[in-house]
């Protein structure tokens, strides 16, 4: 089954992309699609009667071929299957084949290519080839298998970025992209390589086998020692960085919203996006041992969340509030995982695929009804007009908001998706930094994130219509195969957050259980009084009761791994009640200020930019990071390629050949020629000058001497 | 005793009683007449020949007290030697016939030469070495001037003439210092001579010696003569100079350097370098500016002589291997080639203007695209065969720690597939111009394609020539 799952993305790319001449678009287009929910009915099935205690560590293994033997390196192409892979495989097919659906309604037609040109079934191979990749990418059992997958959503992402290949912008998005993301990628295999060459493996279950044993261990690199645990981890995390656009290296996801929308929602939304996190969460029992970096990623989270937040707050490309809106909320699932709460990280990771990929659908059928404009300045008062996507976008923007009945707790909390997990992050953060910088982070983008989903709403759904007249005139309802997905994902939007509150963020038996990691009852004393994993479920939810566990499997038994001093999740259920209530607070301020600033005042939002003209360009600009970047790398960058080119290349090689080409050896030819007489006594003459030549050499030199 | 020795020297004294007899046939029948009887008959009797030597030569023997080593190496070296001669004889049996150059000395002279290298390849002493070379050079002087009422190709004659009476001055007085500092001119002896401390003046007759071969060999700067004498000798002399001689010449140089001077390769290493050096350059670089086909061959060939030297002076048995390989391959590409010359002609007369060669490729695609795989393997591109012939030697020079010969090699051969290349050029993308006509004979025919197709399918093995030449090797060099 897991094998099918795999592979159906991959048959299908093949037969969409090479066969659709043989079989027809639309049929091609089909047969994708078809393999694909295929998939993603697999995947359920694989996800709700998966059982990590039937498994040794939670895990089992599918092995496909033998894949590398060279050395003492020596893999399989494996499927690993356990609970982190179980969440992505249905968090990827399901997404996935809903934007093969939508797909159908959306790139109908595109006034990007001409009438006959044949383009849908390339963009559908894309997107199965990229299910495929990603697909490699999270049932590796190995970190080279996982970097296959990661460069083959890269490369997808990059097809689908540049899809558009006549827009130039399109080009320089998905070329932005995928440069930025090579920086990450040195990083993560630098990363790969110190992990081979400490634990001479690249198979998971090898690495972690041998963590305890590096715990001290140093490692030199760029002319110091360094802590080889801390080192790879953070190695492993700038590859993290670039593939989940974490600050320094984001830079390229708002410009990646030059793809197709149905491309946004899927890769760069929900699915590989989103990599990142998996790779920390799947190197939980490296990180766990990792404290320098972990740390490091908590900072860099928080503060990717709050940055991405302040600038979504003033974007006007309905897309690219979303994106960064994506870009905040990859910030909070990075300080759930490096806070060592994995399983409110891959929590987040799940509810916020399910919302997001809802809300860029939602985005594009609104673009769909608005005849591509982009521009929220010139929406407004589409409630009217597209009912259908208006709640729907409604349900997605409830969920991102956070909106739930806080304190309320029938068993699991009541509330919209991104509630219930959001504010598992933020009591995490509370709870594993003291109330220190990463809890008032996202604290504040809470707020932040409510303003700018409710402008975006607002802006786009009420008010007064602006803009072009007769655009507004003809918005339409978009076709059912693109509301269909969007029914779908606002199930997951709604229900997802309490369905699995218990297995992602309830007390540690369940979530081990969850993630098939042992777990045991933490005495007062702090000893574990080690208990099976059948063993009785008394303890409370939520942590309220008496009984406290601790996750004490080690490395490599489970799907995630705790330290034995961490205590996160079990003291995140313990805040004061105000942090409980913060992040619910924030979101109403969030709500009412973008109320007074949308709908009751609409002249507020630019008296205020002129009034605070430098800040609201310093947000505009995105921080000037690209400004900078641009300064600092991009253009250093075509300064040196261009001195090579002129000066290296053209002049020095070129010229050089060139210059031996065209000068040296012509002239030595006709020396040659000269020479050459046809007089006996010249030929003669050389022959002796060269027996003299000869002699003088043996007479200095030879072995007499 | 003495009938032990002749059984050993059998192939010679065959051949040399053949062309004697052969002589005296044609004088006192029909002269000429008898030329392309005897042309058939001397190529079949090298093939004979060459056939007997493979199956019956065994182990090394020695006849006359050492003057004469009948072993592997010699019996490798003298198979490609009849093999080439008879190929060369039987491709210019038709082009000489329509100049009417087909007299009956020319078989017979070429029988005689070939005598002569046989003997030059199997000397074991300073003398034997010398009556062989100067057998095999007064045959060649003569057939390089057989176009008598030619001013160039007398003019090629003389000029060989009177640069290898030079080249025999410096062998023999090469010859006369090595005997007097040895006190013997058997190689056996000499190699003991040089065991302890070679005096300067063995080391002078060394210097001599090896100049007398390089001149043999056309290595630069002894190599003056080769260009004009290939161009003014008739084509099929060209393609047999090309060939045999330069067999003989590599094969006698590597049995005096190897038997003779096996003790004191660091001392030879260095001129034998030095000569492949300059060989390999001069020949890329001068060939570069040459028109006529037949010069660019000849520079062609001292550049290859250069690339054979450069195995000769890595020293060891595999530097001998190498260019033993290397020898074969260069002898069958340049017979195909030859053969692709031997056919160039308008109106009846033969051309050999490069330029005359433009856009060959529309007219006759098929030996286009044999010559131009010929040409490609001469330059060294692999698959072609001509690739491993310069690997062989280019690794031979690195394992013997001729690192920057071999580097220098690789430039070399850069530079000079310039001019190879260039005549594909002229064949496939140059402007039409005067064109060729004429039909290929099928002989050369067969020549041309055979070698084509032996440069392709020689990727697989070789034709096992490897081990044949290891073993030949390994029985010189021990």
């Amino acid at each position: 089954m897991e094998t099918i799952i795999l592979f159906a993305p991959l048959v299908g790319a093949i037969l969409c992309g090479f066969g659709w001449k043989l079989i027809g678009e639309t049929a091609a287009q089909w047969t994708a699609t078809s393999l694909l929910f295929l998939a993603a009915i697999l995947s359920w099935v694989v996800f709700l009667t998966f059982d990590p205690s039937a498994h040794p560590n939670g895990a089992y293994t599918v092995n496909i071929l033998r894949w590398i033997e060279s050395g003492t390196l020596s893999t399989d192409w494996a499927i690993k299957m356990d609970r982190l892979t179980a969440i992505m495989l249905i968090v990827i097919n399901t997404v996935s084949a809903l934007v093969h659906l939508y797909s159908f309604g959306y790139m109908a037609h595109d006034e990007n290519f001409k009438e006959d040109e044949s383009y849908r079934p390339r963009f559908f191979a894309y997107l199965s080839f990229f299910t495929f990749a990603m697909l490699m990418l999270v049932t590796a059992d190995n970190l080279v298998q996982m970097f296959f997958g990661w460069e083959g959503v890269g490369v997808a992402s990059y097809l689908l970025i540049g899809f558009y290949y006549r827009k130039p912008s399109a080009g320089a998005a998905a070329i932005k992209a995928f440069v930025v993301n090579r920086v990450g990628d040195f990083g993560f295999a630098l990363g790969i390589f110190a992990l081979y060459m400490v634990t001479d493996s690249i198979k998971f279950d090898d690495i972690f086998a041998a963590i305890p044993d590096l715990q001290d261990a140093t490692i030199t690199f760029l002319w110091r020692d360094w802590n080889t645990l801390n080192l790879i981890a953070f190695l492993l995390f700038i590859g993290a960085m670039g593939k989940s656009a974490q600050l320094f290296l984001h830079t390229w996801l708002p410009d990646a919203m030059e793809g197709p929308t149905p491309v946004s929602a899927l890769i760069h939304a929900a699915t590989m996006v989103t990599a990142g996190v998996f790779l920390v969460c799947r190197m939980s029992p490296l990180m766990e041992y990792a404290e320098a970096t972990t740390n490091f990623i908590v900072f860099l989270g928080a503060t990717t969340a709050f940055f991405a937040a302040t600038v979504g707050l003033v974007q006007n490309d309905i897309k690219r509030v979303i994106a960064y809106s994506t870009c905040s909320q990859l910030g909070y699932m990075f300080v759930a995982a490096g806070l060592g709460v994995y399983s409110v990280a891959m929590f987040h990771l799940l509810t916020h695929a399910f919302f997001k990929a809802m809300l860029f659908l939602g985005a594009g059928s609104v673009i769909h009804a608005m005849h591509h404009e982009q521009d929220m300045r010139n929406y407004g008062g589409l409630r009217h007009k597209i009912p259908k996507t208006f709640w729907m976008m409604m349900i997605g923007t409830l969920a991102i908001t956070g909106v739930g009945i806080p304190l309320l707790y029938v068993g699991f909390p009541i509330g919209f998706a991104g509630f219930v997990s959001k504010d598992a992050i933020i009591e995490s953060a509370y709870a594993g930094t003291a109330g220190g910088y990463a809890f008032w982070m996202l604290v504040v983008a809470a707020l932040m994130t409510s303003f700018y989903s409710w402008r975006l709403m607002f802006l786009t759904f009420y008010g007064t219509p602006r803009g072009d007249a007769h655009t507004h005139e003809h918005a339409h309802e978009a076709p059912n195969s693109m509301l269909f997905p969007l029914y779908v994902l606002a199930i997951g939007a709604v229900f997802s957050g309490m369905v699995w509150y218990g297995s992602f963020f309830g007390s540690n038996d369940k979530v081990g259980k969850f993630f098939g990691v042992p777990y045991a009852e933490a005495s007062e004393h702090g000893e574990a009084k080690a208990e099976d994993d059948h063993g009785d479920d008394h303890a409370e939810e939520g942590g309220h009761g008496k009984a406290h566990y601790n996750l004490v499997g080690a490395p490599g038994e489970g799907a995630i791994h705790n330290s034995p001093d961490n205590h996160v999740l079990n003291d995140a259920h313990e805040v004061p009640v105000w942090v409980k209530i913060a992040p619910f607070v924030a979101m109403l301020a969030g709500l009412g200020l973008a109320y007074q600033m949308y709908i009751r005042r609409p002249d507020w939002p630019a008296k205020l930019a002129e009034q605070q003209a430098p800040l609201y360009q310093f947000l505009l600009n995105k921080w000037y990071f690209d400004e900078i970047y641009n300064f600092v790398f991009v253009r250093p960058a075509f300064a040196l390629g261009r001195i090579l080119w002129k000066q290296g290349d053209t002049n020095t090689i070129d010229g050089g050949i060139n210059g031996v080409a065209m000068g040296i050896v012509p002239f030595l030819t006709r020396l040659a020629g000269r020479a050459q007489s046809g007089y006996i006594f010249s030929y003669v003459f050389a022959m002796v000058l060269g027996i003299a030549v000869l002699l003088t050499w043996m007479t200095l030199f030879g072995g007499a001497n | 005793m003495i009938g032990a020795d002749i059984q050993i020297l059998m192939p010679e004294i065959l051949l040399a009683v053949y062309a004697m007899g052969a002589l005296m046939a044609a004088v006192y029948t029909t002269k000429d007449g008898m030329a392309p009887l005897l042309t058939w008959a001397t190529s079949g009797l090298f093939v004979l020949l060459a056939v007997w030597i493979g199956i019956n030569g065994q182990g090394t023997n020695i006849a006359f007290g050492g003057m004469f080593v009948d072993d592997g190496f010699s019996r490798f070296a003298k198979i490609v030697i009849l093999l080439s001669a008879a190929a060369v004889l039987l491709m210019s049996e038709s082009y000489m016939q329509r100049r009417g150059l087909l007299r009956f000395e020319y078989p017979i002279l070429i029988a005689l030469a070939v005598v002569g290298m046989m003997v030059m390849v199997s000397a074991g002493d300073l003398m034997a070495l010398y009556m062989g070379l100067e057998l095999q050079s007064l045959a060649l002087y003569v057939v390089a001037s057989l176009r008598r009422d030619s001013v160039k190709s007398t003019e090629a004659g003389l000029k060989y003439f009177v640069l290898g009476a030079l080249s025999s001055g410096l062998l023999l007085y090469g010859a006369s210092l090595t005997y007097g500092f040895a006190g013997t001119t058997l190689f056996a002896g000499i190699i003991e001579a040089t065991a302890n401390e070679p005096s300067l003046g063995l080391l002078f007759g060394l210097v001599f010696l090896i100049a007398g071969f390089a001149f043999k060999v056309s290595a630069a700067p002894f190599h003056m003569w080769t260009p004009d004498v290939y161009e003014g000798s008739p084509t099929p002399v060209t393609a047999f100079f090309a060939t045999a001689p330069k067999v003989a010449a590599m094969a006698l140089f590597a049995r005096v350097v190897h038997d003779a001077f096996g003790g004191i390769v660091g001392d030879w290493q260095q001129i034998v370098a030095f000569l492949s050096v300059v060989s390999m350059f001069l020949g890329a670089i001068a060939a570069i500016g040459q028109k006529d086909i037949k010069r660019l061959m000849a520079y062609s060939s001292i550049a290859h002589m250069g690339f054979a030297l450069m195995g000769l002076a890595a020293g060891t048995a595999f530097g001998v291997q190498a260019m033993l390989i290397y020898m074969a391959i260069y002898v069958t590409m340049n017979i195909g080639t030859f053969a692709f010359i031997l056919a160039m002609e308008r109106d009846g007369r033969p051309v050999t203007n490069i330029d005359s060669l433009k856009m060959y490729s529309k007219r006759q695609p098929l030996r286009a695209l044999a010559m131009l795989v010929l040409l490609f393997s001469l330059a060294g591109v692999p698959p072609m065969v001509g690739f491993f012939g310069k690997f062989y030697v280019l690794r031979a020079a690195y394992d013997g720690g001729l690192a920057w010969l071999a580097v220098a090699g690789v430039i070399a051969s850069v530079i000079g597939a310039f001019y190879y290349i260039r005549i594909v050029y002229f064949m496939y993308f140059g402007e039409e111009g005067e064109a060729l006509d004429g039909k290929m004979n099928p002989v050369l025919w067969t020549f041309l394609m055979g070698s084509a197709a032996v440069m392709l399918i020689g990727v697989v093995n070789l034709f096992g020539i490897e081990p044949i030449a290891a073993a030949a090797a390994a029985t010189l060099v021990n």
